[in-house]
């Protein structure tokens, strides 16, 4: 997957997550949680979902990867570039 | 003029009342529609079909679920919880309490179950099937939505109360427990309103299918709206419902205090157990505990206008009520008796709570609502003053029994007295 891919699959996790929320105008560079209502259990949907739907394993060190949309795509670009 | 009971007798600050209640049930959505379809013979058995089991029957509710939770709440949530939540914010609004200054940590909740978890559990099986039983992708949603306590607990989330929130789990006497239960809260004091009843989402478990199907006692029938039949001779079975019914209770000080509507006082209750067998009924032990209520409301059998039965369409089931009906009121001849889930099925954990709610409206309108679908009475369900196919108008009505009984020899009674 590219980035823009990855991004994407993401967006479309955080709407499972958050329907409520209004994803188009959210800033890459912030932090989730300053933009959306996420709380931990959010969090472990975003973790559970990329297990469920690419076999991504993220352990729990690197759950601060999952900050904002820059630093999650950054990290998972090389767990996902090849699928 | 009313009987005399015993409740009459005690300080206001020890007698129960009902001041408001919300419900969805398979027919209506609040507590006038529900009452207009009772009266109008309106089913809400419908076709229904759930994973593994099948095409089958079900009372399914339509209420609205974004009225007071937000689309992430209820994907967070259970359906017995959404069930509830809906019920205690209807309840709420309906008893006309000042809700923004009330103090949430003296509100109790005590919702009657008869299961709760089966729906998640069967979820994510049917997920991790998927991942060949991978249990890592099992939900850590899993849970907090399958605690006993979770269909009272996130109506505690969803209204900022603080007060004591848990589940009575009592099979089908449910709903019944959960207004005995609240009413006892109120009277140690441990709350000052009580929001108590039952809830059921059950209809979401292919497993409570599955295991009535396999005891031979699943309602079949051509015609979905037919097929739940209590006392019909050929009745065949249980129709599963969803729905839910919360009261808001309150001490008659209390709701005398700030001017409430009162719907009705809980003037006697009583809950025992047959201990003889995990699903035959004792109508020794059912007589038993409807004359338990009876004492201790101070009331004899004549002094009942509606007893609302828990009949649920089996064949065993409803004869062994009906003996227990006839040894305690059988030489009533005043008193009329109904079934309510010939219209919306057995709402499990909800039934006790949303029976009684269809016939209080009796004190008002003075009309019993039939029980439906009975084209010809089973001998073994005889019954006086049963009300069959069509509703009987112009009766006074000051007490209605309610009865609810459940799996383990469980037995509830309450009987509301007209205010």
């Amino acid at each position: 997957m590219t980035p823009a891919e990855i991004r994407d699959e993401i967006l479309d996790i955080l709407e499972d997550i958050s329907p409520d929320e209004d994803l188009e105008n959210l800033d890459d560079e912030k932090a989730f949680r300053d933009q959306l209502e996420l709380d931990s259990m959010d969090f472990l949907d975003i973790v559970m979902e990329l297990r469920k739907r690419h076999r991504v394993q993220i352990p729990e060190e690197d759950y601060g990867n999952l900050a904002s949309m820059h630093s999650t795509v950054t990290y998972l670009e090389p767990k996902m570039k090849d699928i | 003029m009313i009987a005399p009971n015993r409740a009459a007798d005690l300080p206001d600050e020890q007698r129960i009342v009902i001041t408001g209640l919300g419900l969805t049930a398979p027919n209506g959505n609040d507590w006038d529609s529900y009452r207009q379809a009772l009266l109008e013979k309106r089913s809400g058995v419908k076709p229904y079909e759930i994973r593994y089991f099948g095409k089958t029957l079900a009372g399914i509710c339509d209420f609205e679920q974004t009225r007071y939770q937000t689309r992430k709440d209820l994907r967070r949530g259970t359906r017995a919880g959404s069930v509830g939540v809906y019920c205690a914010n209807e309840a709420i609004k309906h008893s006309g309490i000042d809700w923004e200054n009330t103090n949430k940590s003296r509100v109790g909740i005590y919702v009657g179950v008869t299961e709760h978890g089966n729906v998640e559990t069967e979820n994510e099986i049917h997920v991790i099937k998927g991942f060949d039983y991978d249990t890592s992708c099992w939900s850590h949603h899993h849970n907090p939505r399958t605690v006993a306590n979770n269909p009272a607990g996130e109506i505690a989330l969803n209204m900022g109360i603080t007060g004591p929130h848990y589940t009575i789990g009592a099979a089908c006497a449910a709903g019944n427990a959960g207004i005995i239960q609240g009413a006892q809260m109120l009277r140690l004091g441990e709350c000052d309103l009580a929001i108590a009843g039952g809830t059921s989402e059950s209809i979401h478990t292919f497993g409570i299918f599955a295991s009535f199907n396999s005891q031979n006692a699943l309602a079949t029938h051509e015609d979905p709206e037919k097929a739940s039949r209590p006392f019909d001779v050929d009745r065949n079975g249980i129709v599963v419902a969803e729905g839910g019914c919360l009261y808001t209770l309150e001490r008659l000080s209390d709701a005398k205090a700030r001017g409430a509507e009162i719907y009705g006082e809980l003037v006697g209750y009583a809950i025992n157990t047959d201990a003889t067998d995990f699903v035959l009924p004792n109508p020794e032990r059912q007589a038993e505990c409807i004359r338990m209520a009876l004492d201790r409301a101070g009331l004899e059998p004549e002094h009942i206008d509606i007893v609302s039965t828990h009949a649920t369409g089996t064949s065993s089931g409803d004869s062994q009520e009906c003996i227990a009906l006839r040894d305690v009121f059988g030489q009533s001849q005043h008193t009329r008796i109904n079934n309510t889930k010939s219209y919306i099925g057995h709402a499990m954990g909800a039934a006790g709570s949303l029976e009684l709610a269809g016939n209080l409206p009796s004190f008002k309108d003075k009309t019993v609502h039939p029980t439906i679908n009975v084209d010809q009475v089973d001998p073994d369900c005889h019954l006086e003053g049963l009300v069959i196919n069509d509703p009987q108008e112009g009766q006074r009505v000051d007490y209605i029994l309610n009865n609810s009984f459940g799996m383990l020899g469980i037995n509830s009674v309450v009987i509301i007295s007209r205010f």
